[in-house]
């Protein structure tokens, strides 16, 4: 079985502890600008929105190419989007979302990826 | 942006009942985590990880959305580098929350506050930081059953353990829709955090700088510079406009850590 990839939870913990604990571990993290913070704030939206985005706009071809891409994903992250915005719920969202592909792919609507 | 301490006295039983509020909201979160921690297990394995990587990656990062993030990367076969570069990113936020919660804790000795730092996410700190409002004072306590209860980090390793194994169940996941749980947890984890103008800026411009960056260069290149400018775009929005001041701990939409 690979454990390649413990290694990586690990670096990726090395980076994130340490967000976690400057402020509890270090006092006048509260000095710093305050625009600081708004930036820190806008972060999280930015990268998780640019995540998605990336997903399933861009397919790398076997060359190595990206291209831009339309499926049956963007109805899928729509309905997710909207579900969640209405219901708070990401789980339903996600759940809706594997349904669409699902249903698409079955009944021959969409493609599969390889 | 730190909270001081409201001027209340309160009793011993009204800790416990807060206590008791808190566990009651901690066990609601916990369905969705179950769940979320389930979807997670099942990209992960459907993106190659083993059982022992995917509960190592819950385990030691403890990250939801940097979790899920990961397996796209790694899905994708993008360089470690880029996927520490982008998981740093992705946790910044959490600097906030430890700053906040700095004035309810101070007095927690130091080795068991670092043990702490590992615990604090979204949802912990919700959970806590609700508490320690009710009351009006530090309880340690509290912080535990927030971190290490029903929504705490052992319902999110077992979750992941059982979302891996059924993965190997499953003979064809993208038959099943299974590769789009990525994206669309991706942007359910987004809208959890937008709670105003400037939130919706950053994620739009980050995700449109994002595809147009990915598409002439190569996607880790572009989903870097989305994070990256997405925030810097929106904080030219006036404050006044920037109507809904975002408020850590507001993310009632991800369930995970």
């Amino acid at each position: 079985m690979s454990t390649n990839l413990v290694l990586l939870a690990i670096l990726m913990f090395a980076v994130t502890y340490p967000s976690r604990a400057v402020g509890l571990l270090t006092p006048g993290l509260d000095r710093l600008p305050k625009i600081a913070f708004d930036y820190l704030q806008l972060v999280g939206p930015a990268v998780l929105a640019a995540l998605a985005a990336v997903s399933v706009m861009v397919v790398v071809g076997d060359d190595d190419v990206p291209s831009f891409h339309v499926g049956i994903e963007w109805v899928a992250v729509l309905a997710a989007l909207g579900i969640v915005a209405w219901r708070r719920n990401l789980f339903l969202g996600l759940v809706a979302a594997v349904a669409i592909v699902a249903i698409a792919r079955a009944a021959g609507l969409a493609e599969i990826p390889a | 942006m730190l909270a001081p301490y409201p001027p209340m006295v309160t009793t011993d039983v009204e800790v416990r009942a807060s206590r008791r509020t808190l566990l009651a909201d901690s066990g609601g979160l916990a369905v969705g985590a179950v769940g979320f921690g389930l979807v997670y297990g099942l990209a992960a394995r459907e993106a190659g990880f083993s059982p022992i990587e995917a509960v190592a990656m819950s385990t030691i990062a403890y990250a939801g959305a940097a979790q899920f993030a990961a397996v796209g990367y790694v899905a994708g076969g993008l360089a470690w580098p880029g996927i520490i570069l982008l998981t740093a990113l992705l946790n910044a936020r959490h600097i906030l929350y430890s700053a906040s919660l700095r004035p309810w804790l101070r007095e927690v000795p130091l080795p068991r506050r670092a043990v702490m730092a590992h615990l604090v996410t979204d949802e912990s700190y919700a959970l806590s930081i609700s508490h320690f409002r009710r009351i009006g004072r530090t309880d340690e306590r509290g912080y535990w059953l927030a971190a290490i209860g029903p929504d705490g980090i052992f319902t999110w390793i077992l979750a992941t353990l059982a979302g891996v194994l059924l993965a190997a169940q499953i003979p064809e996941p993208e038959r099943l829709g299974i590769d789009v749980i990525f994206p669309a947890a991706m942007i359910g984890l987004a809208v959890g955090l937008i709670t105003g103008r400037r939130e919706l800026t950053a994620a739009i411009v980050g995700a449109g700088v994002a595809v147009g960056v990915a598409l002439v260069s190569n996607v880790s290149i572009g989903i870097v510079t989305g994070g990256i400018l997405g925030p810097l775009i929106a904080l030219l929005i006036p404050k006044r406009f920037a109507a809904g001041a975002a408020v850590p701990g507001s993310l009632e939409s991800e369930p995970g850590p």
